[in-house]
């Protein structure tokens, strides 16, 4: 009963400490799962993602946002982007991306990283500041 | 490796017309597996706006299509591939045509407009593809593999997101082509194949 016990609680602590976020395992991820229709400064089927980190979503110039996003006053922080990556779709519905690549929370933590280090620039977005929002 | 690559190799010529003779098949299936509806047939059954959801997807999908069309195109012609990479190059870009005349007849059957490719010289000058970069065999064979991967992946996270279910099963028959090119690509480059299980997707 003990061991069972023990074993029960050594899970719990596993669930509980996170691991720290990894943004070169967050690149790896994002060249696997994102290239295919974002990169950094290009738009493509998704929107390019240089400056992404901190704006309000769909306002960098140049790309077609869906209505719903446009309309969403999401500000992309850690928060809006892990619920965004685990499912875009029950976050804002009606957008375009209908992919859900990164169901694993640790996966998100690490693209979020990624995205952190790689992405915020300010100076190309509308912050919540100059938007008003 | 060598064998794998020469059983491609020796098998591009008729392989390559077993292939167009059945990609041919799995259109005409694709389109019946639409219900035999054409246009408004599958929105009507579906709704409109999961129909254009679809659409939209495969639209999506065929960009990607084009895009690694003219990333074995530009390999091809770079002139840094010998046989039998050559040949293996060939083969898989002419997998990417049969999906994209897959693709093509799905939107068409279903009333949509399939998207263009853009020019050589755009894919050329595309950041995401970094042809510039590009200086060895090597270099032609990563670009390959990288964009095998994140169609892998793409295709992979949309799947569950279509509303008409044989959508889905083409989804996977083109996932099974982009995984063997993405193994032979790895297998090529002397690179370890991935260590965990489920190790596509998420």
């Amino acid at each position: 009963m003990l061991l069972v016990t023990t074993w029960f609680a050594a899970l719990g602590m596993a669930a509980t400490v996170a691991q720290a976020a990894d943004p070169m395992r967050g690149q790896q991820l994002y060249e696997a799962r994102c290239i295919a229709c974002h990169s950094l400064d290009e738009n493509g089927p998704g929107p390019r993602h240089r400056g992404v980190y901190g704006c309000m979503a769909g306002t960098q110039a140049g790309y077609d946002y869906s209505p719903a996003l446009r309309r969403s006053a999401l500000l992309w922080n850690v928060a809006n982007l892990d619920l965004w990556l685990a499912d875009p779709t029950a976050l804002v519905p009606g957008n375009k991306m209908v992919v859900r690549l990164a169901n694993d929370p640790q996966d998100r933590a690490d693209l979020i990283a990624y995205l952190k280090t790689a992405t915020e620039n300010p100076r190309e977005c509308q912050t919540p500041n100059r938007s008003g929002r | 490796m060598t064998q794998e690559l020469n059983g491609a190799t020796q098998a591009n010529d008729p392989q390559r017309r077993r292939f167009l003779a059945s990609t041919a098949f799995l259109s005409t299936a694709a389109i019946a597996m639409l219900g035999g509806m054409p246009t408004r047939g599958l929105a009507a059954s579906h709704g409109d706006a999961q129909a254009a959801n679809d659409l939209g997807i495969l639209n999506v999908a065929l960009g990607l299509e084009h895009e690694g069309i003219a990333a074995y195109e530009i390999g091809a012609g770079s002139g840094l591939l010998d046989k039998p990479l050559l040949s293996v190059a060939q083969l898989f870009k002419s997998h990417h045509e049969g999906h994209r005349e897959v693709l093509i007849k799905a939107i068409r059957s279903m009333g949509g407009k399939p998207v263009g490719a853009k020019s050589i010289a755009e894919y050329q000058q595309s950041s995401k593809l970094d042809v510039k970069s590009i200086k060895t065999a090597a270099d032609v064979l990563r670009l390959a593999r990288r964009l095998e991967l994140g169609a892998v992946n793409a295709y992979l996270g949309v799947m569950p997101s279509f509303g008409n279910r044989d959508l889905s099963q083409v989804a996977g028959r083109l996932i099974a082509d982009e995984t063997m090119h993405y193994t032979v690509l790895t297998q090529a480059l002397g690179d370890p194949l991935p260590v965990p299980a489920l190790s596509f997707g998420a």
